[in-house]
């Protein structure tokens, strides 16, 4: 029985993804409802991200993430032309926890970023999005919905991202 | 057996919830998500760093992994994580050998309540008393199995109780092996509770909280020879803590404090006296520029719920480190664990840009972090002229908040570190790290190496080739006179983006005392990332260090051998 109980329960697992991934062509995955903090601490309920019903950049970073901040960095050198070409907006969610939280506020603003900035000392929302690795990024459609991730960054990828954002804003469908 | 029965039972109950409703409904409104992580090792025999098969345990092939799963159904949503390690990687506790379903929860939540069953993670403010967390590159789960009740009664208003036993590895919850853990906290926003703050740029809010941790166990026989003592045990050790924030605009201040009562254990040598956490932070920071002063006085904070524990394992709280944290090679070689018995530290980050197209910042900008860090020891005095300072069954010592003994720094990181934009081409960032790392006191060694004194340099260049195609590379120097002396490092990575990555690098303790000693610890790897799922191959030597996550650190051993890691999530 001890034996037993995880393999089973993984096999009703897997049965149950297998299922909804067939599905998931149609229903696209939303964010979940999390209560996680704002740049200065107070609550923030992660169903309030939105942006006008236009397209939204959800990134997982912390300060101590070398990739995260040359992804932000990079990002932020065309930020402003992105904004106003396609009206996009970036959350970016620090996963740091008490040890730098209180660092994340100095240091987006010393490094002149001007996203959104959300707080998740304890991985919560993290984990409710299942995010492993950071970098992770997600792109949100202006109806909320997940329409592709990625893991990790590479020089160049936020081109890749930004076109994207094109795509969605020109009506197109998102594959891979 | 029969608290896995109620377990598939209650798990089967859940994900048949759905079905019963509408077909159609359930397609709508359900949604799963998965994350997966294996890291495969096979270790080669190293002659050069002794690893024989008798260190390797016989065992080369080691691997561990996790599925990680989570379902929601309107106001409902259940998650389970399996793990397995077949047997474990060197360098994580070998306690995990094993596999099976160490985390599982059902959740229901709607605008008033939210109530947990089973597994989870919580933090009461910045987890001086209470915070179970999960880290896998660290090996680390405290999590809470029991039942969490979150109430918002009012706007502004936070309320959390906790109730549960903490995991410990595979090892089952019974015979009294550890404390049953219980604990409230409540937050207060002012702003969000007064509807005439709502818009002020002013904000406070503030928190308390309090836990208990009850183990049984009234008295347990200690020798200090030539006697036998009997110590009297508390069965409950309370701890109790209060919080403020305060935000106007730029400027934030910050404040936790957290007290415990006599809670006589392993890690403080059984003595009875109480102990103290403070915290206090302030910033400041407005468009190209951020300034943070931190001090944190820790006295007797070590909180278990079990005193016989030693290992990282059963941590009630959690003591935030105050120094930085790196991440290259070799500014990492020496990093900073908090040492919860007793330190008093300080420390203040700098970082501020020169704006784009300005005269000093170029047309790319450039940003520079100034971080000084320092934690030292706390002042103790004996409790009389005749008791020696932590002798167990005693008080132990008499110590006063923020009372430094100047004289016995554990340690501090000095570090400048610039990143500069050249042109469209070329980008790089330069670093200067000096750090004083005292190896005995934070390694837990006793007066073995004494206090290693490092200046630490790394330039890192980053060459976009095309919008696809760019290379990296890293070279970073250490000096010292103590340790293991002088080492060399250097990095090459190239990335075609957003696919492929390959890299080369190498360690070379070329400074060692002893010169067949003076080791390369070379490492190739490549990766392939495709959107959540990401494959990385590497081979090499693993050099002997410590690898350290918030407040919490794990020792790696050297080792040799090829690695497999797979993520994945959707």
């Amino acid at each position: 029985m001890k034996r037993k109980f995880p393999i089973l329960l993984s096999l009703l697992v897997f049965a149950l993804t297998g299922m909804t991934q067939e599905t998931a062509s149609e229903n696209y995955k939303r964010v979940p409802s999390v209560d996680i903090r704002d740049l200065q601490g107070n609550p923030f309920n992660t169903s309030r991200i939105s942006n006008d019903g236009k397209a939204i950049i959800l990134s997982f970073w912390a300060t101590w993430c070398k990739p995260c901040i040359k992804e932000m960095t990079a990002i932020a050198d065309e930020y402003d032309d992105w904004v106003e070409e396609t009206g996009v907006k970036l959350v970016a969610v620090s996963i740091d926890d008490s040890r730098s939280s209180k660092l994340v506020e100095p240091l987006v603003n010393g490094k002149g970023w001007e996203y959104e900035v959300l707080l998740d000392p304890n991985g919560d929302f993290k984990r409710a999005m299942n995010v492993g690795l950071i970098p992770q990024t997600f792109l949100i459609d202006g109806n909320g919905n997940i329409v592709w991730q990625h893991t990790s960054f590479a020089e160049g990828s936020e081109l890749d991202l930004i076109k994207l954002v094109r795509q969605l804003n020109a009506g197109e469908t998102i594959k891979e | 057996m029969k608290r896995g029965a109620i377990v598939k039972r209650l798990i089967i109950a859940l994900f048949s919830l759905p079905f019963i409703s509408n077909g159609q409904d359930f397609l709508e409104n359900s949604q799963i998500s998965a994350s997966f992580q294996s890291d495969a090792v096979y270790y080669l025999t190293d002659t050069q760093l002794g690893i024989t098969d008798s260190t390797l345990d016989g065992k080369y092939f080691r691997i561990q992994g996790y599925t990680e799963v989570n379902y929601s159904y309107k106001n409902f949503s259940a998650g389970m994580r399996f793990e397995a390690y077949l047997p474990p990687l060197l360098g994580y506790d070998q306690e995990y050998q094993g596999l099976g379903v160490p985390y599982w929860w059902v959740k229901y939540k709607n605008k008033l309540i939210e109530v947990t069953a089973g597994n989870f993670y919580e933090q009461f403010g910045d987890g001086m008393i209470f915070r179970t967390f999960q880290d896998w590159t660290l090996g680390y789960d405290n999590s809470m199995r029991g039942l969490r009740v979150k109430l918002t009664p009012f706007s502004g208003v936070a309320l959390t109780g906790v109730v549960g036993v903490q995991r410990n590895y595979w090892i089952p919850f019974k015979d009294n092996n550890r404390g049953i853990v219980k604990g409230v906290d409540a937050d207060f926003y002012l702003n969000d509770m007064v509807s005439s703050l709502s818009s002020s740029k002013f904000k406070l809010s503030f928190g308390g909280s309090f836990v208990s941790d009850y183990q049984k166990g009234k008295s347990m026989e200690m020798i200090i020879p030539p006697k036998v003592y009997e110590l009297q045990l508390p069965e409950n050790i309370a701890t109790y803590g209060g919080r403020i924030n305060l935000n106007y605009s730029g400027f934030n201040f910050y404040t936790e404090y957290a007290h415990k009562i006599n809670d006589p254990s392993a890690m403080n040598h059984y003595i009875y006296k109480d102990g103290d956490g403070w915290l206090i932070t302030a910033s400041y920071s407005r468009k190209n520029f951020g300034l943070t002063a931190k001090t944190k006085w820790i006295d007797n904070m070590s909180y278990k719920s079990d005193r016989s524990v030693t290992n990282n394992a059963l941590d009630i709280n959690y003591l935030p480190a105050i120094t930085k944290e790196h991440t290259y090679f070799l500014a990492a070689m020496y990093p900073y664990a908090t040492q919860p018995t007793g330190e008093v530290g300080g420390s203040a980050e700098l970082i501020f840009s020169l704006p784009r197209k300005s005269r000093l910042g170029g047309k790319y900008g450039m940003t520079f972090a100034i971080n000084f860090s320092q934690v030292n020891n706390i002042k103790r005095s004996k409790i009389n002229d005749t008791t020696g300072i932590n002798t167990p069954g005693t008080l132990g010592y008499k110590s006063s908040p923020f009372a430094v003994d100047w004289k016995d720094v554990f340690y501090q990181d000095v570090n400048i570190e610039i990143t500069k934009k050249f042109n469209k081409k070329w980008k790089g960032i330069f670093a200067y790290y000096y750090q004083t790392y005292n190896k005995d006191v934070i390694e837990g060694h006793l007066d073995e190496y004494g206090t290693v004194y490092a200046n630490i340099g790394v330039v890192d260049l980053t060459w976009n080739i095309t919008n696809t195609y760019s290379l990296r590379g890293e070279l970073q120097g250490l000096w010292t006179g103590q340790d293991k002396g002088d080492w060399l490092a250097g990095m090459l990575e190239l990335t075609i983006s957003p696919k492929w990555f390959f890299s080369v690098s190498d360690q070379w303790n070329l400074g060692n005392p002893v010169s067949n000693l003076r080791l390369h610890y070379y490492n190739v790897s490549a990766g392939f990332i495709y959107n959540t799922t990401r494959i990385a191959l590497s081979y090499g030597r693993q050099r002997e260090g410590i690898v350290c996550v918030g407040g919490v650190c794990r020792y790696v051993p050297e080792s040799t051998g090829f690695t497999l890691t797979i993520n994945s999530s959707f």
